[in-house]
């Protein structure tokens, strides 16, 4: 099922929203695509991120895929637990397999991502 | 996810009964995977995994210039085999690069059967046939004829025992036989591309989808094309369009022990024959990353702004737990414990030359 509660980007990853914090990670969709998750490299804390850049990658055993931010804003925690659990992507991606928590600079940004049911139709063109 | 476009096995439906997740390889629609890459690996390794391989093809050559044929095209020394053995061979260019790598097996005497890589079928067909214009002998792609299974990992043996008639213990490593197996009148090997004890299992595509479930009801972890690909890259084991091609040689490739320059002519050989005198140029080496990261086909390998060898296979081991790669380099840098900076992304990495393979099975 997918979280209610999240917004999501065509990139594949979500973000939770509370107060001004948005927690980022990657949608249960992309950690079955991806496969099994074996190294997840995120920025460090205090960088600036606009929306849409590249804030880090997934390794996961057959290939590499670059991760985006969906919102602007400076990075105030990274989930450190991945660094020897990449595998919590795979087990609870909307969980402990989140990435990164932002200070939202422009929460307007949100309007832009899709819902849950926006998302689902979504992935369900993508596999077809 | 369903394209007609793509040729499809035997196996097919059973694959996707059984949960495999299909991808385009190549042409072919097979599983990359089904529960996960990490799990079917640890299953072959530790137990038994069944791998659907009938994309590869085979080619039959018959006749009294069989074995002249097979000589002059490639580089291993076909006339060391007897009835029932097989060998690893190179099939080359007149320039000592790969048409393919292939294995071969007698027979009988002037009956010959070669398993080729999918996605070369029809190029080895047409180059060996052209070899064989003038000689007395036929060289038919016989692919159809077959659905080839691989089963894999130390329990392979006693779990096909319970199902064919062929004497397995007294069938050693790179020998074939014709086998029953359940019932289906076919061949068996052992032999495999994961670097454990295992079986390749030739049948009638009939029967195919049948022995498949038979194999998976006792107990067979159904495997995919990704874990094939790490349990075949820890045991060293080359793959054609990525660690070999047409520009590659046996001796670069570091696989001097299929070539035997003292069997006589055949092609190539002018060309392996100085670069055994002289060293090749580069060498195909294993490493593994020093820096944090996975170096992946294709990357560079530089030193300052100068771009002195490539990535050509790379992924994290799951047995190792650490990424692990091949990359040829040039020979004065090949040597164990050299470390070299490979390009990720852009980024200066750094790695270093171990000895391979990286993963050899325990003896039993």
């Amino acid at each position: 099922m997918t979280p209610e509660d999240n917004k999501y980007a065509k990139s594949h990853e979500y973000v939770h929203v509370e107060g001004e914090i948005g927690t980022i990670g990657i949608t249960d969709y992309a950690q079955k695509e991806l496969g099994d998750v074996v190294f997840v490299e995120l920025p460090q804390v205090g960088t600036q991120l606009e929306a849409a850049d590249e804030l880090g990658s997934i390794e996961s055993v057959k290939a590499v895929s670059e991760l985006f931010a969906p919102v602007s804003g400076e990075v105030v925690e990274i989930n450190e637990t991945l660094a020897e659990k990449p595998e919590l992507v795979n087990t609870d991606p909307y969980g402990d397999g989140w990435m990164i928590r932002v200070r939202l600079s422009d929460p307007t940004e949100l309007d832009d991502l899709m819902n849950a049911e926006e998302y689902e139709e979504y992935c369900e063109t993508e596999s077809h | 996810m369903a394209d007609a476009a793509l040729k499809k096995t035997p196996l097919n439906e059973v694959e996707r009964e059984l949960g495999g997740k299909m991808v385009d390889f190549g042409g072919w629609e097979l599983p990359v995977q089904y529960s996960g890459i990490l799990e079917e690996h640890q299953a072959v390794r530790e137990h038994a995994g069944l791998f659907d391989v009938s994309h590869m093809g085979e080619l039959a050559v018959k006749g009294p210039d069989a074995l002249p044929l097979l000589q002059r095209a490639t580089c291993n020394d076909v006339a060391k085999l007897e009835d029932g053995r097989a060998q690893y061979n190179g099939l080359l260019y007149p320039t000592a690069g790969f048409v393919d790598d292939i294995w071969v097996g007698r027979r009988a005497e002037n009956d010959y059967i070669l398993v080729v890589n999918a996605s070369n079928v029809d190029k080895d067909f047409a180059w060996i046939a052209d070899l064989a214009k003038g000689l007395d002998v036929e060289v038919r792609n016989v692919s159809d004829d077959y659905v080839l299974l691989a089963l894999q990992g130390p329990e392979a043996q006693r779990v096909l025992q319970t199902m064919t008639d062929a004497d397995l213990p007294a069938l050693k490593y790179y020998r074939f036989t014709p086998a029953t197996t359940d019932g289906a009148a076919g061949m068996i090997s052992r032999s495999g591309y994961t670097g454990e004890d295992g079986f390749e299992i030739f049948l009638p595509p009939a029967d195919g989808p049948r022995v498949m479930r038979k194999l998976v009801g006792a107990g067979v972890k159904p495997c995919g094309l990704g874990a094939r690909d790490t349990l075949r890259l820890e045991a060293r084991m080359a793959l054609y369009g990525n660690d070999i091609d047409q520009t590659t040689t046996p001796l670069e490739a570091d696989l001097g022990t299929i070539v035997k320059l003292e069997k006589g002519e055949f092609m190539g050989r002018d060309v392996l024959q100085r670069e055994r005198a002289e060293g090749p140029k580069r060498k195909l080496v294993g490493f593994e990353m020093v820096d944090r990261g996975i170096a992946r086909h294709g990357y560079p390998v530089v030193d300052g702004t100068e771009e002195i060898g490539v990535v050509t296979s790379g992924t994290h081991s799951p047995t190792l737990k650490k990424p692990i790669g091949l990359a040829y380099l040039p020979l004065g840098k090949s040597a164990p414990g050299t470390e070299f900076m490979v390009l990720i992304r852009g980024k200066e990495t750094r790695a270093r030359v171990v000895p391979t393979p990286f993963y050899k099975r325990p003896k039993s």
